[in-house]
């Protein structure tokens, strides 16, 4: 479980995340969802570690990542996959390189077995035959999906997605979806996924956070949202007119 | 900045990768640059030379030193300013705008010793090594010309490269080649790490990196003179 309580973070003048609390759960994907510029991506930055905080703390396990030690750090850091909203990966390496490299770095696996799990994990996202092509030479969502194969491959605890359906087809978004579910419940991560996705929330959020101008403003699952009577939260997530008729009618259906 | 590696091999394995593009990647220009350098100030330095108190021999000894206190280091590095450099600024800010400094950093790994510690030491490997090829090229490039041309005889150029033989500057010269690959491989990385923005500011700081390195080079080649001579 991670534990968030009290995060400020600015740039100069602008405050971008202010008194920011949530507890996000083992096994679960925890959305958290707002418009362009609310702090989502700043949110998660600090959260791993690649921004600092200017206040409140980040909590692994009830462990303070601000007072752990180095060595526990870089414990923790190879506990944590993440999924880069551009895939962020290596563009000299191969697709299998890409997957292997965590492995090859941190542990002392012969090369059979280093090989034996990165097949294991291209497969379990559904890429086969594609180990020796290069990031150029593959489409969008698989490169999303590579990058999901290589945060997965060291058996993190937490997974960290970072708009992983941007620049996807609706039909490719789901699938990228499905897997982050399927393999956070498989493998009992703690899964943070930052989204503009409506599908993505209404598939996959079984922890909802709402950010607005860098506030927590609301939290609260997939069935909860329906009936949410936030405002800015409705203008967000129903801002079309199909998606709010839509609304109108799991509410009347709910009934 | 640096830390201890997390895996001695895999960094060994990024050393000699860094090593093989970095040298045969500019292999090619320095060997043109060099045999067209040799070949020029041959010519060049036979046009000055016209009195005839002056034995022909003392083109040779002019070339060779010039190939190796000048033109090799100097030269050839300041190309590699632009060759290298450029390559590292690019390769280094391209990966910083597509966060795949940020996804080694998440694995924790440290970016800044996995990424320019071995393009760091493969400079001053590789570097040096170019330069010793260039100066032999360049005087090699001297010779050619000279003898193809008319303006000595290969006797009379070889009696100039063993004539007051000055073993130093053979060594000056490398000296200079070890300060240049420090100079080009660290700015180009610094500016290349750095980078904000997207692909517009890669292009800068590639640029940047290019003539801040070059400056140096200068700076370096007329200081260490300075110094040593």
């Amino acid at each position: 479980m991670i534990e968030v309580k009290n995060i400020k973070k600015s740039f100069g003048s602008k405050v971008v995340l202010n008194d920011v609390s949530c507890k996000m759960e083992s096994g679960k994907v925890n959305l958290i969802i707002g418009s362009s510029g609310s702090g989502k991506t700043v949110f998660l930055k600090c959260l791993v570690g690649l921004m600092g905080l200017d206040s409140g703390d980040v909590l692994y396990e009830g462990k303070n990542v601000a007072t752990m030690q180095e060595q526990e750090q870089k414990e923790l850091r190879t506990q944590i996959g993440m999924l880069f909203q551009g895939s962020a990966l290596f563009d000299s390496l191969t697709v299998e390189q890409n997957v292997m490299f965590p492995l090859d770095m941190f542990t002392k696996k012969s090369s059979a077995e280093k090989l034996k799990r990165v097949n294991e994990v291209l497969d379990r996202v559904n890429l086969k035959d594609s180990n020796n092509k290069f990031p150029a030479e593959i489409s969008g969502g698989m490169k999303k999906r590579v990058a999901l194969a290589r945060a997965i491959v060291l058996n993190p605890k937490y997974l960290f997605c970072d708009e992983p359906n941007s620049g996807l087809d609706p039909q490719t978004s789901l699938v990228v979806d499905k897997l982050i579910m399927e393999i956070t419940k498989e493998y009992n991560i703690t899964t943070i996924m930052n989204t503009h996705d409506m599908n993505s929330v209404m598939e996959s959020g079984d922890k909802i956070i709402f950010l607005y101008q860098g506030e927590k403003r609301w939290e609260g699952s997939k069935e909860d949202i329906i009936f949410s009577k936030d405002e800015k939260l409705n203008n967000f997530i129903f801002a079309s007119e199909f998606l709010q008729e839509a609304k109108k009618m799991r509410m009347m259906e709910a009934k | 900045m640096f830390s201890k590696p997390e895996n001695g091999r895999v960094y060994w394995k990024e050393f000699v990768h860094q090593c093989y593009e970095l040298g045969m990647g500019s292999l090619g220009i320095v060997v043109i640059i060099s045999l067209f350098l040799g070949a020029v100030t041959t010519i060049q330095t036979a046009y000055q030379l016209v009195s005839p108190l002056v034995q022909k021999y003392v083109i040779a000894e002019i070339i060779r030193d010039s190939a190796f206190l000048e033109l090799s280091p100097t030269v050839v590095c300041i190309v590699l300013a632009g060759v290298v450099g450029s390559k590292i600024a690019s390769e280094l800010g391209n990966m910083r705008v597509s966060e795949q400094i940020d996804a080694l950093e998440i694995m924790g790994i440290n970016s800044k010793t996995y990424l320019i510690l071995p393009k760091i030491v493969a400079a001053f490997v590789m570097i040096p090594c170019l330069i010793v090829i260039s100066m032999f090229l360049t005087v090699w490039g001297g010779y050619l010309a000279a003898t193809i041309s008319g303006v000595m005889s290969s006797q009379q150029f070889n009696q100039g490269l063993v004539k007051d033989f000055v073993s130093f500057n053979l060594i000056f010269g490398l000296i200079k080649s070890f300060t240049f690959a420090f100079i080009i491989s660290s700015v180009s990385a610094y500016f290349g790490y750095h980078v904000k923005g997207g692909a517009l500011e890669i292009g800068q700081a590639s640029t940047k990196s290019v003539v801040v390195s070059c400056i140096l080079i200068l700076f370096a080649d007329y200081g260490l003179a300075a110094l040593l001579l």
